[in-house]
């Protein structure tokens, strides 16, 4: 057994009071939700809060809301909530994509999306999913609400906007009409953290051409979307070599590293691989959604 | 003998799912784990127990220059903090190793891999010991390591075991079988030689369970009770007597229940010398169990064996020769568990399932900054290493030859008229029927079908692959005049008493990590005695209820243990003859047995049943001279030969060309252990090792920095296969009984870990045949898949 170097616990009853404990415990003390990112680094003891304050009473942080031209999804909702959705799934295919492939059952029934963009891993799949469907992160703190651009949003490997005394309340993705999406992951099993993942999602205009095009790219050193390709893609038909070029950029503009998933050379290519399978696919759903 | 039907259910049980013998049964153990009772080191409470935490080195070489305890000590729930100075004063900071050297039980002088033990905290809670570990101060003076096996015998390579007289570079053995000059001869003549460097990366067994123990010192009446995840409680005892100086009729080792053992848990490592010493210092029970990360970095590794392999063929596909130079990586100390006379284990069964003229080999065993033991993961003693080494080379000269992989098989298997056959390393295989073994693998897997398959999916592009093995496994150890474990012969006692109401209980020395002992030998009892299984009671584990045996660890429980149980039996039911004589008022030599009860030649209303046997040998009845008042029996058994199971393997695959994803999508194996006890329980043995097949061919190593920072020390980097993995298994079976064994059984706990791991790697090379891909090592992980497209297969050390 793994033991964590010890602290103490505290469960917060609603927002206003896990905002007030997080300031009272002081700088020391971290949100824990599903825990399934804090807890083991806290039994490896490479993290040591002082203080946890656990939100898994806030059922009004836990919720998918469509509203106008937003879908609303609470910072609490759990991996296997998104995964299940019927309005994630046909509204925005690459989370539901990007559900099936993070982690296992049991992680998913616990670990949730505000925990997943909060940990803010380079290898977390829902960082590049929000980065590319352009997402706003609403943070809740002392002074109130604001509203963060996924663009703002990420700080660099496990640093984001959100300051310790605040607390992820909502993730806000725009509908787009024939729009599609679409991610997909290279991994070494089932389970496993992404050696390389890439994720799509493009907006059609009438006549078919890519009005609106994003890009990312999971586990190979890439802050936000791939703008170069993006506007490569821009203004043009759908088309294989279209795609192969918006790849060949994509996968110039990463910067893996070596590791025991894989040398350099593999990962860009999967980079390029994997663009070009979700271009293709989010594409096709695009021109799907146009039809029906 | 070739059958392919399933053990006839005993007409006499007549509900065949509780045969009155062999056959499918249920396991006696399920009800107990299914509901969560089982017994395991950590569930073990005693009053007042304590609990141990073990420092670490967090680096692989380096010289000890000082430790301070003293913040430790201070600790409100420390009681003691002992370190390789304390055990120095004791004489016991080295221990024995299974083979012959010696092992740090904590530091003293310098630290040998990352993760050895520095020192031992006690204290009242796993919480404090554990907090307390970050209070001790330890002072280290860096040494450059030695990583990279290949370069461990350089001159000037730094002396790893400087603590050895004497020792001045990092060899520990050179071993050598077969005819050197005579294989040179065959292969100097041979039309075609293919020689390939095979690599088997180090890789780990992971059980469940983690090591563990609780030691409970008396220091009234000087009697240590050791609770331990141990595959061999006999030999543990027999060893802690020599080391420890406690006498042996003073100890006690309980082995609980086990969860998961594959040759981890046959050593024994510094945690269980430490508990004991805790518990004798403090005059408390010691509880010490290891975590995720410390099984993975610091206890016995498998594998890890670099070897060129080289082949001699005529042109039209007769196999002549098999020649290996091997050089084995046996970590910071020579802890591997083998027989004495073996340091390679059984790898001289590199010869395979084959007919050559001629074979040789040469193991070199170096010493490296890493973890020690190389005993492990259901490895039939390195049957694993041969087996695979010798089944990629058949398929690299297959694919040489242009030839069909089974095909050659078919071509060069021992013919069955052949057995007892005799390689040229030393064995002698006791019996075998290959053919038909390849050949319904090939009718279950519908091979012609998928060769035409594969032929249009290589016209579309598509990477399909279609692998074969046949393995020839040596497995029972065995015969105590060739194999021993530091002197103590391989032979396995067992003991059985019927009691007077014809209920029975049958104690053995080997230990169930899983594998059904508690159905299984109740179930030979069954056979022997014509009692129902669920009337015997199967006790195991503890060597003051036991009789003396080697444990449980190269398929050996049912071709040594077996034999003794079939035998112990067959001894009762001798007795039991002579005793329904005397009830029966007639001679011995008039009684017929038939299973269950022995009755009169001729009048079979005449007789009794074993349960009225066991009664009158407790009652009132006259016994004749020399017949004691019971129905009790004992043996020790000593094989005259191991037993030579073997098995058909073919998987199938599909390699995804833009990522280098494999997936296993079929894979079917026919199994040969001989006598089937029971079906099921070998069924999950089979599906078991495959399992493991797929996460060593697909995902295993633990890999190493250039600094001997261990990368693989959780389960995020060291890969078990899932559900997702693998495939629905395809199991089929023939039946060669061993002449030999009582019972003509042959061991099936490794056959598959041994057979699987070449059909998949040879399935996934076979795939990438369009990219001119001959060899790929394992793990055939995607990037590495994708590295042998590239034309740059690398050795994965
Ligand atoms: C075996 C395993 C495999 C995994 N595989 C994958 C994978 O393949 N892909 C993938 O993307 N992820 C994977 N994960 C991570 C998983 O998705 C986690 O659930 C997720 O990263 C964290 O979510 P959580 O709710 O568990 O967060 P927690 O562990 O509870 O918290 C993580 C961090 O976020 C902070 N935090 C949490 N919620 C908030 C909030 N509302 N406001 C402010 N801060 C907050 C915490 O303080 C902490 O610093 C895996 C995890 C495990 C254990």
């Amino acid at each position: 057994m793994q033991i964590p170097a010890p602290f103490d616990y505290e469960r917060a009853s609603d927002v206003a009071n896990a905002l007030v404990l997080l300031e009272r415990h002081g700088p020391e003390s971290r949100i824990i939700a599903g825990g399934h990112s804090l807890l083991p680094m806290m039994k490896l003891r490479l993290a040591r809060p002082e203080w946890l304050i656990d939100i898994n009473d806030l059922a009004e942080l836990d919720f998918i809301r469509r509203e106008g031209d937003q879908l609303r999804i609470g910072a609490l909702t759990r991996h296997t909530t998104l995964l299940e959705s019927a309005d994630v799934a046909e509204l925005f295919p690459i989370i539901r994509d990007a559900e099936q492939v993070i982690a296992d059952p049991v992680v998913r029934n616990r670990g949730t999306i505000g925990g997943s963009l909060c940990q803010a891993d380079p290898a977390e799949d829902l960082s590049t999913v929000c980065d590319v469907l352009r997402a706003q992160a609403v943070i809740r703190g002392p002074d109130g609400e604001r509203i963060v651009a996924m663009s703002d949003f990420h700080r660099g490997p496990y640093e984001t906007a959100v300051a310790q005394n605040e607390l992820l309340y909502e993730i806000r993705f725009t509908i787009h009409p024939r729009s599609g999406s679409a991610y997909e992951k290279v991994e070494r099993r089932v389970g496993d953290w992404a050696v390389v993942a890439a994720g799509a999602a493009v907006g059609l205009s009438q006549d078919g051409t890519i009005e609106e095009a994003a890009i990312g790219l999971t586990a190979v050193g890439l802050d936000g979307t791939v703008p170069e390709a993006e506007a490569t893609l821009r203004g043009r038909q759908p088309h294989e070599d279209l795609f192969i070029e918006a790849a060949r950029i994509a996968a110039a503009v990463c910067h893996p590293v070596d590791d025991q998933r894989g040398p350099v050379d593999y990962k860009r290519h999967l980079a390029d691989e994997l663009t070009r399978r979700v271009l293709r696919r989010a594409c096709a759903r695009a021109a799907g959604a146009q039809e029906g | 003998m070739t059958i392919t039907q399933e053990h006839a259910p005993n007409p006499a049980a007549g509900d065949p799912s509780r045969p009155i013998g062999f056959g499918r049964l249920q396991r006696k153990e399920d009800p107990r784990f299914v509901r969560g009772k089982g017994n395991y080191i950590d569930d073990i409470v005693l009053p007042g127990m304590l609990h141990g935490a073990i420092l670490r080195a967090p680096v692989a070489h380096a010289r000890l220059v000082s430790i301070d305890t003293t913040e430790a000590l201070a600790h409100p729930k420390v009681l003691a903090v002992i370190t390789g100075k304390d055990l120095q004063a004791l004489k016991l900071a080295w221990a024995p190793t299974l083979s012959a050297d010696v092992q740090a039980v904590l530091v003293t002088d310098k630290v040998r891999f990352q993760g050895q033990e520095v020192a031992f905290v006690v204290a009242e809670d796993r919480y404090a010991a554990r907090d307390a570990l970050e209070l001790i101060d330890v002072e280290y003076d860096m040494l450059p390591p030695v990583i990279d096996a290949r370069r461990a015998l350089d001159p000037g390579a730094p002396v790893i075991r400087d603590d050895i007289e004497g020792r001045t570079d990092n060899r520990i053995f050179d071993w050598e079988i077969g005819d050197a000059a005579e294989t040179e001869a065959v292969f100097a003549t041979a039309d075609l030689v293919v020689a390939q460097e095979v690599v088997y990366p180090r890789v780990h067994p992971a059980p469940m369970e983690t090591c563990g123990a609780v030691a409970d010192f008396d220091p009234v009446d000087g009697r240590l009770t050791l609770y331990e995840t141990t595959q061999a409680p006999h030999a543990h005892r027999t060893l802690y007597a020599i080391v420890a100086g406690i006498p042996e009729h003073k100890i006690r080792i309980v082995s609980p229940d086990i969860g998961g053992g594959f040759g981890n848990k046959v050593g024994i490592y510094p945690g269980y010398v430490l508990a004991v010493v805790g518990s004798i210092v403090t005059g408390k029970p010691v509880k010490w169990v290891e975590d995720r990360s410390e099984n993975l970095m610091s206890t016995s590794f498998a594998r890890d064996y670099i070897m060129q392999g080289e082949i001699a063929a005529t042109k039209d596909g007769k196999i002549l020769a098999v020649r290996t130079n091997v050089l084995a990586d046996h970590g910071a100390f020579n802890a591997t568990a083998q027989p004495t006379k073996n340091p390679a284990g059984f790898f001289s069964i590199f010869t395979g399932s084959y007919d050559l003229k001629a074979a040789y080999c040469k193991v070199t065993g170096v010493y490296t900054n890493k973890a020690p033991g190389g005993v492990a993961y259901a490895c039939s003693f390195r049957v694993t290493e041969a087996v695979y080494l010798v089944e990629r080379m058949v398929d690299i000269l297959a694919r040489k030859l242009e030839m069909d992989p089974a095909e050659l098989r078919l071509k060069n298997f021992i013919k069955p008229e052949q057995f007892p056959y005799a390689n040229k390393t030393g064995w002698v295989y006791d019996s075998g029927n290959y053919e038909p073994a390849m050949r319904l693998s090939m009718q279950m897997a519908g091979y012609d079908d998928l060769r035409r398959e594969q032929l249009e999916k290589r016209e579309r592009g598509e990477l399909m692959g279609i692998g074969v093995s046949f393995f020839t496994e040596t497995v029972g150890a065995g015969p105590r005049k060739h194999f021993d474990i530091v002197g103590l012969g391989m032979a396995d006692g067992a003991e059985l008493r019927v009691h007077p109401t014809g209920k029975a209980v049958v104690r053995i020395s080997v230990q169930s990590q899983g594998q059904g002992h508690e159905t299984t030998f109740a179930q030979i009892v069954a056979e022997e005695l014509g009692i129902p299984p669920e009337s015997i009671d199967v006790v195991h584990g503890d060597t003051d209820q036991t009789p003396f045996g080697l444990g449980t660890y190269g398929s050996r429980s049912t071709p040594v243990s077996g034999g003794a149980v079939a035998l112990v039996a067959r001894k009762v039911r001798e007795k039991a003859k002579f005793i329904a004589a005397a009830m029966l008022e007639t001679r011995p030599e008039d009684l017929e047995w038939e299973k269950g009860r022995w009755f009169v030649k001729g009048d079979p209303s005449v007789g009794k049943t074993i349960a009225e046997i066991a009664f009158g040998a407790h009652g009132t009845v006259a016994l004749p001279e020399g017949i004691d008042g019971n129905l009790d029996a004992e043996v020790t058994y000593d094989p005259p030969n191991l037993t030579f199971p073997f098995g058909a393997y073919i998987c199938v695959v599909d390699v995804d060309a833009g990522t280098g994803h494999v997936k296993v999508r079929r894979f079917i194996a026919v199994d040969d252990c001989g006598t089937r006890i029971n079906p099921m329980i070998i069924e999950g043995q089979v599906h078991g090792g495959l399992t493991d097949g797929v996460g060593m061919a697909l995902m295993q190593i633990i890999a190493f920095d250039e600094e001997g920072n261990c990368l693989s020390g959780s389960f995020m980097d060291y890969l078990i296969p899932t559900a997702m993995e693998v495939p629905d298994w395809e199991t089929g079976f023939t039946v060669t009984p061993s002449p030999h064994h009582p019972i003509g059984a042959k061991g099936i706990g490794e056959s598959a870990t041994v057979g699987s791991p070449p059909a998949i790697v040879n399935a996934i090379v076979d795939a990438l045949t369009p990219y001119g891909v001959t060899h790929m090592d394992m793990p055939c992980t995607p990037a590495r898949v994708w590295e042998a497209m590239q034309g740059r297969a690398r050795p994965p050390v």
